[in-house]
């Protein structure tokens, strides 16, 4: 099987491994660094739960290959939290009872933030946060408060 | 997923002389389409060719008469550009709506063209604004690069580097899209250039097409009750569970009259 060395920085620590070509972002986060908050959902890049932050900006980790990461910053839902504090949004989502089942909420919290930041400094309304939150999907259909969370985290983060 | 070799090319030079040497390669932009399919084994490719070392493709900017956008600018790019929203607002609106915000930061307007998916936002925009695709070799009008489902006029070992545009007196774009996918079921652009008018339509057939008598109605007047009255023929239309071809059939005229509202 070919393969190919990459090194990146995931939740700021430096990481390199020999991986197969083939490895997708979310499988070398979950099954070579354990890191097991990123979800997958779907098979088909709609549901938004392996969203992850690369050089800043969310993407679907299913969806583009480990290899291809060489030299970037990821950050994960593990990166969030600082010890036991949970990053503003996390802290958001707990509050208002952002989830369900629980399986959509990393990718929720990872794009949660992107919107945030996105959106700082302008004026955010929930209808721009639905449609911001199209790359996400939650079948437990708990979009309600996940808004609400949203928009109290994002308020929270000084937007 | 089969297997394939991996290349990052630092120039389009290097990645064409990879490509030509590979036996089955394929460029990666953004991957939005392809790497789907390849993760459900409807496509393999011995090599993949990945673009996104290749700085020089990453631009969008007015050139004299014409918007060109690079092979490497994503969608989000090309929906926030001051540029784009100045020169052709429906081409803003069409990036804006491409899939949902992750796949827009990843995946790029030539890449969408080149997978020629039937019913993808882009190849509409390429029609419907009578654009030009560059290649490491020639352009191709519009009107010439798509040749059917999936299939474009690029040759083997043929890379698209960026695609161009005149500037449209107006243009509108109108998108029915599927919820789940964010694919268009039906979408519209329309554009208007001294006495004459397009409208290309996407997500109807295998691949994108011009309606004909709609272009003659807008060219004399450019108005969506120029379109009143015209329909469209069902033949050859898409039907899955989201919609019939009747129901598509009617879609066009229905998407086409909204983007003229748009525009």
């Amino acid at each position: 099987m070919p393969s190919t060395k990459v090194s990146m920085k995931v939740n700021g620590r430096a990481v390199s491994a020999e991986v197969d070509t083939r490895t997708l972002l979310v499988h070398y986060i979950r099954e070579h660094l354990k890191l097991t908050g990123t979800h997958v959902g779907c098979d088909t890049t709609q549901c938004g739960a392996c969203t992850v932050h690369v050089n800043g900006q969310r993407i679907k980790s299913c969806t583009i290959f480990a290899v291809q990461l060489e030299g970037a910053e990821v950050t994960t839902v593990e990166g969030l939290a600082k010890g036991k504090q949970l990053h503003p949004m996390q802290a958001a989502f707990s509050e208002h009872h952002g989830l369900q089942c629980g399986y959509c909420t990393p990718g929720m919290v990872m794009s949660a933030i992107s919107i945030a930041e996105r959106y700082k400094g302008k004026a955010l309304t929930e209808d721009i946060v639905r449609h911001e939150l199209e790359g996400n999907l939650c079948r437990c259909t708990g979009y309600h408060n996940i808004v609400k969370a949203v928009m109290a985290g994002a308020k929270a983060m000084g937007g | 997923m089969y297997a394939f070799n991996y290349h990052r090319p630092a120039s389009v030079a290097e990645a064409v002389k990879i490509l030509k040497a590979s036996s089955d390669g394929r460029c990666l932009a953004g991957g939005m389409s392809l790497i789907p399919t390849m993760k459900h084994r409807l496509s393999s490719s011995s090599d993949l060719i990945d673009l996104n070392g290749i700085k020089e493709l990453s631009y969008i900017r007015r050139e004299g008469d014409q918007l060109v956008i690079g092979a490497l600018a994503r969608h989000v790019e090309i929906a926030d550009s001051a540029e784009v929203k100045k020169s052709i607002p429906a081409l803003a609106a069409l990036a804006g709506g491409v899939g949902d915000p992750q796949v827009r930061n990843r995946g790029t307007f030539c890449g969408s063209l080149c997978f020629a998916d039937p019913a993808a936002d882009c190849p509409a925009g390429l029609v419907g604004l009578n654009g030009t695709v560059i290649t490491d070799k020639r352009r191709i009008a519009a009107d010439q690069f798509f040749e059917g489902l999936y299939e474009t006029a690029l040759e083997k070992g043929e890379i698209v580097t960026g695609v161009s545009f005149p500037i449209p007196e107006k243009a509108g774009w109108a998108k029915f899209a599927n919820l789940a996918s964010r694919y268009a079921i039906v979408a519209v652009m329309v554009a208007k250039t001294g006495g004459t008018a397009r409208v290309a339509v996407t997500g109807a057939k295998a691949s994108v097409f011009r309606v004909a008598e709609m272009e003659a109605a807008l060219a004399k007047n450019f108005s969506a009750a120029a379109l009143d009255g015209i329909k469209v023929s069902s033949a050859g239309m898409n039907g899955d569970l989201h919609g019939d071809p009747d129901y598509r059939a009617n879609l066009v005229s229905v998407m086409a009259k909204r983007a003229v509202q748009a525009s």
